[in-house]
């Protein structure tokens, strides 16, 4: 496995000596998602495996190629599981999805990809590896660099190693369905989540609002009596395919739209513009012709930011920053690759 | 010559208090050493120095003014909130201006349907839960000292609590801060929704012990509060036994609300003092908390007293009400306290371990207490791993304080040396800055320097703290050497 260190470092510093960009490659399973691809391939896939679990632990270390499906089935040999949900479209590798930072439905109740990052090996631009963070659960020593690689897509290095915070599979799940329209979910979904009931999913879309519960059985049953509605038998499978973009929904061919936003915000439905309300609110997928700046603006007034996730122009994917937050993202780019090597305009177009 | 060098500084420094009474409100400016003497040290008392001057300011416009003047004349600004800190992090320098953020604290606002606190950082950790209650909601994080700490002071630290376990460090429960740069300038990271583009500075802003940003405002998460919460104690003939039901808990797919352990000497202490309950024949008790709706509860709770009793549990007590729920906690609460009576100081350690290498450690840290000739007791979250072994030494006596130190340093390579860390959650300052070499390489902390550059080029504040020059490891010999030779031979040993 040292020769695939040996030869990411020859490639890195190859590289930077040339002038020339890398493009980190995982499962490909996010090659949609960013800026044009740019540069010679870096497949990271061959670096695979689990270096370390101990289910007493509630940790796993994993080397980045290895897929997410892969460790998924581990950890739920063991009753356990990445709480994040993330998203695989595919064939997905742990490091991808850290790049990728992407969470599922979930997200709102167990926290993001981002909460669940404990440490990170990566190599930089210079081809050194370096270590942050570690394999327990608390840990303030030194900045949180590696929580900073979730999301990065890739632009500050290699992740080559990822430990992860699991949590126990919940002994029971089931949901329930209520008929109902957009403003009246997001009022059941943001009045039910303060309260305390095990929930853990709210969506809403075509006219349904569902509500999944994960939790040891008296809590699930009691919560079920609680909240009425129906049961919806096929729940198991809608939550899948919620996280994984198989809904109707998400097969058009119209730009689609992430928006993250307060969870009260009132419904983005309009003529031209078909939503569907994830994360208890606090995240809505939207269909729709607007153009790019009236969408952004929304978004950003409701104090949140929109990201053109499939179908747009790519290499104006996420919401522009403020320059103060530009200047900084720039000094850490070049902190950790002054040369410029990683998935150039991946994230934003400009480094 | 010598009188004219301090005459320029004088001059200066009258320079710049002038500056800084222009924008800080009446008596928002101490600059007599009797004035300033409340703000010598933190929580950490060993340590102590004078500022240059403590400014309070009142609003954020004030908090920038003082930024933006102290940058003007290159003066370092060290922020400080209640001052609990264990790590030295506010621990001022005499050519610095301390700047105090408890005067900045009101609650914003709370927004009961969106579970959301927006609050100045000068506001105390439990004021938050006890404004957001009427709404059925709290604060999740609960450091010991959540009555003072302030909640600014909880995102420069990364502060955890007893529950923590379940329910996250400040770090998963803070949605947005503003903050300002040294220059002066406004950051807005993270906000009111889930994430925000780009890098995730807000994880980066989150215990950087005010090396980067001063912080203004808090955005959090509130949660609603459990219907019922329960708590049981059980006591063990050995510490291992405890480590090993603490596993076997956790492997039965059980996250309780809190775990925490209390060793022998632990448990004496608080005995004398508040008289929890506590069987004083024990070598070690734990308190396993289980909360959420009543059914959830009630089933927990069986489960939990199962894995105890497999794990050899010699006696057991679960709370049938709150007021029996909370006199147990009363007692780990109390601990620190109840330690301090029983000796004339002590200096409490924060490593955390992977918690199967409890057992061992334990041990090690007793054949140490025995080396060393101090006393130890050991208070811990044994659930996340992070242990606070609070050594007893007496400032007065000559030698003890070094001997402490030396004892904290050992425990604090061991943590390191089975796969933990220097710090779980007090943070490193001006404490544990040494632990870092051991923790990091030189090209890991030449990262965290470029970080701290990209937010602070001048390196103006909290200088010194959290992350140790090249130079210190390299005389301290604790450098890591790889293959025998330095990373970045290019870099400077600064
Ligand atoms: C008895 C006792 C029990 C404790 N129990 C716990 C515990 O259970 N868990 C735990 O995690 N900690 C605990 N602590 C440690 C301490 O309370 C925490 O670290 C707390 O978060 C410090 O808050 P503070 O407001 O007192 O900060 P201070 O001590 O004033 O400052 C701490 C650090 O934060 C920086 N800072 C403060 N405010 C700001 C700001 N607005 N912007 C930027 N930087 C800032 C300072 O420069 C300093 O580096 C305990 C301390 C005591 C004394």
């Amino acid at each position: 496995m040292d020769d695939y260190l040996e030869q990411a470092r020859a490639r890195v510093l190859g590289a930077a000596a040339a002038g020339t960009t890398l493009r980190l490659r995982g499962g490909g399973s996010k090659d949609f998602y960013g800026g044009d691809l740019r540069g010679d391939i870096l497949e990271t896939a061959a670096y695979r495996g689990i270096v370390a679990y101990d289910p007493s632990e509630l940790v796993v270390t994993v080397r980045a190629g290895t897929p997410l499906a892969e460790v998924e089935a581990t950890l739920a040999a063991s009753g356990q599981m990445l709480a994040f949900e993330a998203p695989h479209f595919g064939a997905a590798t742990v490091g991808g999805c850290v790049a990728a930072g992407l969470s599922g439905p979930r997200r709102p109740y167990a926290g993001s990809l981002r909460d669940a990052v404990l440490g990170v090996t990566m190599m930089d631009g210079r081809g050194e590896v370096l270590r942050f963070g570690g394999q327990v659960m608390k840990n303030v020593a030194g900045f949180d660099v590696f929580r900073l690689q979730a999301g990065a897509l890739g632009t500050l290095g290699v992740l080559l190693e990822v430990s992860f915070k699991v949590l126990p599979r919940p002994e029971m799940e089931s949901t329930r369905v209520y008929a109902c329209n957009a403003e009246q979910a997001l009022e059941l979904m943001n009045r039910h989540a303060g309260l305390p009931l095990p929930l853990s999913g709210a969506s809403f879309e075509s006219g349904r609002l569902r509500l999944r519960l994960s939790g040891n059985a008296p809590a699930v049953q009691a919560a079920e009596a609680r909240l009425g509605g129906d049961v919806d038998s096929e729940g198991a499978a809608y939550w899948q395919d919620l996280r994984e973009h198989l809904l109707p929904f998400y097969a058009a061919e119209t730009p689609l739209w992430r928006l993250s936003v307060p969870s009260t915000r009132a419904s983005f439905a309009d003529s031209q513009t078909q939503e569907l309300i994830d994360w208890g609110g606090a995240q809505r997928w939207l269909r729709t012709t607007h153009p790019a700046e009236t969408i952004r603006a929304r978004a950003h007034a409701a104090g949140g930011h929109a990201t053109q996730f499939r179908n747009g122009a790519r290499n104006a994917t996420f919401q522009p920053l403020a320059p103060a937050l530009r200047a900084l993202h720039l000094r850490l780019k070049q902190t950790f690759d002054p040369a410029g090597v990683f998935n150039r305009g991946r994230l934003y177009p400009d480094f | 010559m010598i009188a004219v060098a301090q005459s320029t500084a004088e001059k200066q420094a009258q320079t710049l208090f002038h500056a800084l009474s222009e924008v800080l409100p009446t008596g928002g400016l101490l600059t007599q050493v009797e004035q300033m003497r409340p703000y010598e040290c933190d929580g950490l008392s060993m340590f102590r120095r004078l500022p240059l001057a403590v400014a309070l300011p009142q609003t954020e416009a004030q908090v920038a003014a003082v930024l933006r003047i102290c940058h003007a004349q290159q003066v370092p600004v060290i922020a400080r909130g209640a001052g609990t800190g264990l790590a030295g992090g506010a621990l001022p320098q005499e050519d610095a201006v301390l700047l105090s953020l408890a005067r900045l604290k009101s609650i914003i606002e709370i927004d009961p349907l969106a579970r959301t606190a927006r609050v100045q950082p000068g506001v105390r950790n439990l004021a938050i839960s006890e404004a957001a209650a009427k709404h059925g909601l709290y604060y999740a994080p609960d450091p010991s000292s959540q009555i003072a700490c302030s909640i600014g002071g909880n995102v420069a630290e990364n502060s955890g609590g007893v529950h923590c376990l379940k329910y996250g460090l400040t770090l998963h429960n803070v949605l947005g801060v503003r903050a300002y740069t040294a220059e002066g300038e406004l950051l807005e990271l993270g906000g009111a929704a889930l994430d925000s583009p780009g890098y995730d500075l807000l994880a980066l802003m989150i215990g950087s012990e005010g090396l980067l940003a001063v912080v203004t405002e808090v955005t959090v998460k509130l949660l609603p509060r459990p219907q019922l919460a329960r708590v049981v104690m059980a006591a063990f003939d050995s510490a291992e036994q405890a480590g090993e039901a603490v596993a076997a808990i956790i492997a039965a797919g059980i996250i309780p609300a809190g775990l925490e352990m209390m060793d022998r000497l632990a448990i004496s202490a608080v005995e004398d003092f508040v008289h929890a309950g506590y069987p004083l024949d024990a070598e070690a008790i734990l308190l396993v908390e289980s909360d959420g709706i009543p059914e959830e509860v009630i089933a927990e709770i069986e489960r939990i007293e199962t894995q105890l009793r497999r794990c050899g549990a010699v006696s057991m007590r679960t709370s049938r009400d709150e007021t029996e729920r909370l006199k147990l906690w009363a007692g780990r609460k109390a601990a620190f306290p109840a330690v301090g009576r029983i000796t004339p100081d002590y200096y409490c350690m924060d490593g955390t371990i992977p918690r199967r290498h409890l057992g061992d450690v334990l041990r090690q840290i007793a054949a140490m207490s025995v080396e060393f000739g101090l006393g130890c007791a050991n208070v811990f979250h044994a659930g996340d791993g992070n242990l606070h072994p609070l050594i007893f030494y007496d400032a007065n006596k000559p030698g003890d304080l070094e001997q402490a130190e030396a004892f904290g340093a050992r425990i604090l390579r061991l943590c390191v040396a089975v796969g933990g860390t220097i710090t779980g959650e007090h943070g490193v300052g001006v404490e544990k800055i040494d632990g870092m070499c051991v923790q990091f390489t030189a090209t890991e902390l030449a990262c965290f320097h470029a970080v701290k550059a990209g937010f602070d080029p001048a390196g103006l504040l909290n200088p010194g703290k959290a992350v140790p020059t090249l130079h210190r490891c390299a005389e301290l010999g604790r450098m890591h050497v790889h293959h025998g030779e330095h990373a970045h031979p290019e870099l400077p040993r600064f």
